[in-house]
């Protein structure tokens, strides 16, 4: 394998506390090495006048599997003529807000990312999940497997059974190449297969006696107890409606009542993921406002808890999610298309297609609100940028994102020509931030703090010696900051060169090698459960339409796998 | 001695059922036994061992037979003909597995090709209609525990997913359906009385042709409007009623096939079912699904939209973009106008199911047939390519008419010297990169 | 206004794509800079000046040019496609997308056209003095923004599914229709003077249809309102006044549902 030495650049990593100093950094065998390590011949890189950071990673994104393939056919509208071939190494890239696998890789890798989590595996498609993480090329990924709706946890949970509730998560994760536990919409998407739903947390689950605080809890409590690399990743109940940040505060602080417990560094028990869509005041529409603010103070005060933020990037886009009653009451204020498949026994998910507008003043508050929660987070580390792609926006719209929130005059220039401004600078408190967030704090919400979040640090998220070589370097020059946001756009969206691996995989922001991808899951043996097998096999003989035999993902779905194998026998 | 596999995949139909169990000999190489699996998918796995199979590839010659010649003779004028060609129509598909294709799109983005599958000529109007209206659907798992209001519309599962109606729709017992059919109300609408009406509890006979209609009835009577006395030959009286009774369901499905697909006005039968669907869930629960044929038509659609972002009919000729047109990039009309100059079957028989214009088009062009076995198309091939069964003497990746991807099971081992479509798609692709490259 | 004149010389032997044939491709371009521009046949690469000869000169920008073409190009597809401004005058029948997404200008094809001409058009007019295809005035597969502006008249018949998922702007059709008129059709306008077949504005939530001649099949979720005395594009007469589809939503202006209009001539 080759070695490199990157000259001169200036070096953005809070796992080694540097803030842009200039340092070399060396790559060999694919992990980074003390400059000393490597030979006279390894290759130099010269990044004088450039931005230095660990490869990004994704800690939330719909990226791969039934709703976002899905999303793709139902739209061919969204890629007639968005569909190119660009110079490289590559294939065709098609899709405006739901790129095909090949222009998923190839774009994340351009703008320096070098992992995404595809944030909604259900179960049962879990095969096809890995199919399209199999196809798209350069960036790792892993999948969270969704929980709360399914039939088993609920009824484990009903009865407070946290070691039956550990190992059925288990035996789930190996089943489906899984990486943690993910949980969207708590009984209400159960309660959607009857076309209800459960918008507080005490609302209970039809048929099944249980709350959405209770199945919360439990599954918090169970992965902590499998000690787990990343805690609990939840989509709250009542998203998207005026009022819910009430709701988002008590499902916030049920992370109060468990401590974390693994062996990966995370600090946190619950992720509480795109939260933007759940810092809603007001009653309806017609008075909807930001609280952000009021949700913010709380997080700020738990460490307990990391979020991403969800941040609406007015685009026309697709909203896909689990949360199938949300999609259904969707389309009846947009009346646009509506796709819904429910998931026996597991899930469910939805698809409407949504054009957030400028002129609309609900879409301005929403985008307001995004960049607010990112504003008000006092620890970067706990706070990450997503757009709960392609829900508020697609994923490539990040350097916009990251323009609007580290450069004030940009951000404002954008809020005060909304056709609405009044009225949305009234409705939120974003006139009156001034933060723009650095280069430091950056990388940390990009990458050191996912990566933390995620139970990765030790390999990933930094350039530190020993860790993997996961490298972007940027053309922006600290010393002379661009003035302009758009300049930002573009600096962050073609890498200057993304090593993956310790192997150039992008310059100039041209594809120049595919990588070797890997598949990240997660391996927890537990002790023997009779009752679980039991109950396993009860479930495939009467309920699933599927045998048991023909449940897991084979091992060749993922050629390069990474896995993370824990012991979690309890004495 | 024999053994036993089990949770075998049947690769027939669309219901891929996956409970199979086949009792093999203990040399890997004869299908004694096939148990589970109904008439139609025991005949598939017995056709492993038909007499006269033909197990290597066959050139046709200028007196008009075909002679045999090497894999690596037919992979050279495959490739060959890939490369010379403008515009390939790469149809089939629906009878291989997922990781076939994937191989097979890359040549595809290489020569220029068009890859259809055979939704183009089944269930196309229905992937229309969703990428119109959406779809409200479900898994089939879903049908089995919730449903008390199932609807078949021009649809015939008794005869052409015989399993359907037992493991599903109309029999099972569920988690919420312990009564099995006794807790289910089956509607059957269809223009003639067929054997799965003859399962239904009720049964509305519609004049042919006048299935949107109906359906805009439907709709109309939910929403309490006025109709006219009778809409194609039903009366409204019994319109009324049978709304009235999927409102008071607690999870309803329809399940849709041919009779909608392939009536006047195709995609808009499907389209304005799907509304109505719609609707009723302003009531109740309610779900639709399309009764899809062939048992891999719909992981094709799968992978073409991950990497392209279709279902069917891609249209790679340019190289540079990826386009999508029913009754333009489709493989009948490319035929019948002559606008592809070559033509690559796989694992499906347009000569079997395309109209007769096309399929005399397709034998004036240089056509190769990729197929276990002999049929329609292999016939007026110019090359017929034959390989190994998928689903039986290879697995791979299939996905179910409801969208659920199972891995199919090699159950014997394919004649020998036999190569899998996916060892000899590699091969093509890399022929073809030898010559473009030589280019 | 200056004109190009395009004469084929070469009859494509599958299709010619050619979405470059048009003023504001052309505009500021000689003859011989024209000659160059792409067109596409397959995965064959080839230019304009392979298949036409062309004379004259484009003006300096769309709206100054006018382009004029002569021979058979009924195995062309895209002329005029997203053209803007200026004029163009196909003296022959032209395939699929003609005039498909045109924002302005004026195109005249005096020939038939084939399917999906006008698609998504947004503005601009385009005549057709022969025939149309299926999906005149159509939106693209799964959108919901199909015409959204502009005048399109076919002084011949038109086949299925013209108009689906119109939003706005008036296509004319003086003569007959086949089946599925105006579906989802959410405003504008659609003028048969001659006969359509069924399914005349199955799924119409706002716009209006008018009909002419007869309709073989009412859709039953239509309605008799009233009957009323309009002017329809020059024609003086009484129509009667259906409201649907009453299967269908439909937005609510001030308190009140507006509904879908279908026009009779009595
Ligand atoms: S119903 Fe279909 S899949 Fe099941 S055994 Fe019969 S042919 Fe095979
Ligand atoms: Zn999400």
């Amino acid at each position: 394998m080759s070695e490199y030495i990157i000259k001169n650049g200036h070096v953005f990593d809070p796992v080694q506390k540097i803030k842009g100093d200039k340092k070399d950094i060396a790559i060999k065998d694919g992990k980074i090495v003390e400059a000393s390590e490597v030979s006279s011949s390894a290759k130099s890189i010269n990044a004088k006048g450039k931005t230095i950071m660990a490869g990004a990673m994704e800690i939330h994104a719909h990226v791969a599997g039934p709703k976002v393939n899905a999303g793709r056919w139902f739209r061919p509208e969204d890629k007639i003529f968005d569909s190119h071939k660009k110079p490289g190494m590559t294939r065709i890239e098609g899709g405006k807000s739901i790129p095909t696998v090949f222009k998923t890789g190839y774009e994340y890798a351009r703008m320096g990312y070098t992992f995404a989590m595809e944030a909604a595996m259900p179960p049962l498609y879990a095969r096809h999940v890995h199919e399209e993480i199999h196809d798209t090329p350069i960036i790792d990924e892993a999948a969270l497997p969704v929980f709360g709706n399914n039939w088993f946890i609920l009824e484990y949970l009903k009865n407070r059974e946290i070691e039956n509730t550990a190992a059925y998560i288990a035996w789930i994760l190996n089943q489906t190449k899984g990486y943690g536990v993910k949980i969207v919409n708590p009984g209400g998407t159960e309660a959607w297969a009857w076309g209800l739903n459960c918008l507080t947390i005490n609302d209970p689950v039809p048929y099944f006696e249980i709350t959405p605080a209770e199945i919360v809890t439990g599954l918090m409590e169970a992965n902590e107890y499998l000690g787990l690399p990343h805690s609990v990743h939840i989509h709250q109940n009542d998203l998207g409606n005026p009022g819910n940040y009430k709701v988002t505060l008590d499902t916030l602080r049920l992370a109060e009542k468990v401590k974390p417990k693994n062996d990966f560094g995370r600090d946190q028990v619950m992720h509480s993921t795109h939260l933007q869509f759940h810092a809603y005041g007001g009653e309806s529409f017609a008075n909807i406002e930001s609280k952000a603010k009021e949700v913010m103070d709380y997080v700020n005060s738990n460490e307990a808890i990391t979020f991403d933020t969800g941040n609406v990037t007015l685009d026309e886009t697709t909203t896909m999610t689990a949360d199938g009653p949300f999609e259904h009451h969707l389309c009846s204020l947009n009346h646009l298309k509506w796709f819904n498949v429910d998931v026996e026994l597991e899930t469910a998910a939805g698809i409407v297609p949504y054009v957030y507008s400028p002129n609309v003043s609900v879409n301005a508050i929403q985008w307001a609100i995004g960049l607010e929660l990112a504003l008000y987070a006092k620890d970067p580390m706990r706070c990450f940028i997503t757009t709960d792609h392609p829900n508020a926006g697609p994923f490539t719209r990040y350097p916009r994102v990251m323009s609007w929130l580290m450069c004030a005059k940009t951000r404002n220039e954008r809020l005060n020509t909304f056709k609405n401004a009044d009225k949305i600078i009234d409705r939120t408190t974003l006139a009156e931030i001034d933060r723009e967030i650095s280069l430091y704090e950056l990388a940390a919400m990009t990458r050191a703090g996912p990566a933390k979040s995620l139970g990765l640090s030790k390999d990933f998220g930094g350039l530190k010696p020993g860790m993997n070589a996961d490298i972007a370097i940027y053309n922006i020059n600290p010393e002379k900051l661009p003035t302009k946001g758009e300049d930002y756009e573009k600096a962050f969206s073609n890498v200057a060169y993304l090593f993956k691996d310790g192997k150039i995989c992008v310059k100039d922001g041209t594809v120049v090698d595919n990588g070797q991808k890997k598949t990240f899951w997660v391996d927890v043996k537990v002790n023997p459960n009779k009752q679980v097998r039991h109950d396993v096999v009860e479930k495939f003989l009467k309920y699933y339409s599927v045998n048991e035999g023909n449940y897991s993902v084979p091992d060749d779905y993922a050629p390069h796998q990474h896995i993370i194998s824990l012991d979690a026998t309890h004495a | 001695m024999t053994k036993v596999v089990k949770d075998v995949i049947c690769p027939f139909c669309g219901t891929l059922c996956d409970d199979v169990e086949i009792t093999v000999s203990d040399d890997n190489k004869k299908i004694i036994s096939v148990r589970n699996a109904c008439a139609i998918g025991a005949e598939k796995f017995n056709h492993t061992s038909l007499p006269g199979r033909v197990t290597r590839p066959r050139m046709r010659q200028p007196d008009g037979t075909f002679k045999e010649v090497s894999y690596d003779e037919a992979v050279d004028w495959t490739a060959k003909t890939l490369v010379n060609a403008r515009k390939t129509l790469m149809y089939g598909w629906a009878s291989t597995s997922c990781q076939a294709m994937s191989v097979g799109h890359e040549i595809a983005e290489k020569i220029g090709g068009i890859v259809d599958n055979c939704a183009t000529v089944c269930h196309g109007s229905s992937l229309i209609a969703i990428q119109d209206v959406g779809v409200p659907s479900c898994t089939l798992g879903e049908v089995k525990n919730r449903a008390d209001r199932v609807i078949f519309w021009g649809c015939n599962p008794a005869h052409a997913h015989p399993r359907h109606m037992s493991r599903y729709s109309i029999f099972p017992r569920g988690f919420f359906t312990v009564k099995g059919h006794k807790g289910r109300k089956i509607y059957c609408v269809d223009c003639r009385y067929t054997d799965t009406a003859r399962c239904a509890d009720e049964f509305i006979q519609v004049q042919q042709g006048y299935d949107y209609e109906l359906l805009n009835a439907f709709r109309t009577a939910a929403r309490g409007e006025v109709l006219p006395d009778t809409v194609g030959g039903v009366p409204k009286e019994k319109i009324y009623e049978i709304v009235e009774e999927l409102k008071g369901g607690r999870f309803g499905v329809i399940f849709f096939g041919m009779g909608l697909t392939h009536t006047m006005g195709r995609n808009h039968n499907i389209d304005i079912a799907i509304a109505l669907t719609r609707d009723m869930n302003d009531f109740t629960k309610f779900n639709i699904m399309a009764m899809r044929g062939h048992w891999n038509v719909t992981g094709s659609g799968q992978v073409l939209a991950w990497q392209y972002g279709f279902p069917y009919a891609v249209d790679l000729s340019r190289r540079t973009k990826a386009r999508y047109q029913t009754g333009e990039t489709t493989s009948v009309d490319l035929l019948i106008r002559n606008e592809v100059d070559a033509c690559f079957n796989i694992a499906t028989d347009p000569g079997a199911h395309f109209p007769i214009d096309s399929v005399v088009s397709m034998s004036k062009k240089p056509t190769v047939t990729i197929d276990p076995h002999i049929n329609m198309s292999t016939e007026i091939s110019d090359l017929h390519i034959p390989v190994a069964m998928v689903g039986v003497e290879v697995g791979g990746c299939a996905y179910r008419m409801d969208n659920v991807p199972i891995e199919t099971r090699k159950v014997v081992d394919p004649p020998d010297g036999m190569l899998t479509d996916v060892e000899l798609l590699t091969k093509i692709n890399e022929r073809v990169d030898e010559l473009m490259g030589a280019k | 206004m200056k004109t190009v004149t395009l004469t084929v010389k070469k009859e494509p032997e599958l299709y010619l794509e050619c979405e470059t044939l048009t003023p504001d491709a052309f505009a500021g371009k000689k003859a011989d800079e024209i000659a160059k521009i792409p067109a596409y046949q397959g995965r064959e690469d080839t230019t304009l000046g392979e298949y036409f000869s062309i004379a004259g000169q484009a003006g300096a920008s769309a709206a100054e040019t006018q382009i004029i073409i002569n021979g058979d190009c009924s195995k062309m597809k895209y002329i005029g496609a997203k053209m803007s401004a200026g004029e163009m005058i196909v003296n022959s029948d032209t395939d699929m997308y003609t005039g498909g997404w045109m924002t302005g200008g004026k195109l005249v094809v005096k020939g038939n056209v084939h399917s999906f001409c006008g698609l998504g058009m947004e503005g601009g007019e385009f005549i057709i003095e022969g025939d149309a295809g299926n999906y005149l005035a159509a939106s693209y597969r799964g959108d919901w923004r199909g015409m959204q502006g502009g005048v399109l008249r076919v002084k011949g018949n038109a086949g299925s599914d013209i108009c689906t998922f119109m939003n706005g702007g008036e296509v004319i059709i003086e003569g007959n229709v086949d089946i599925h008129i105006g579906t989802h059709m959410e405003g504008g306008k659609i003028v048969v003077k001659g006969n359509a077949n069924r399914r005349v504005g199955g799924q119409l939530v706002k716009g209006e249809i008018y009909v002419f001649g007869n309709i073989n099949v009412m859709m039953p979720g239509f309605k008799h309102n009233r009957d009323v005395e309009l002017e329809v594009d020059g024609t003086k007469a009484v129509f009667a006044e259906y409201l649907g589809d009453l299967g269908e939503r439909h937005p609510k202006r001030k308190g009140e549902t507006v509904y879908g209009k279908l026009y009779l001539k009595k």
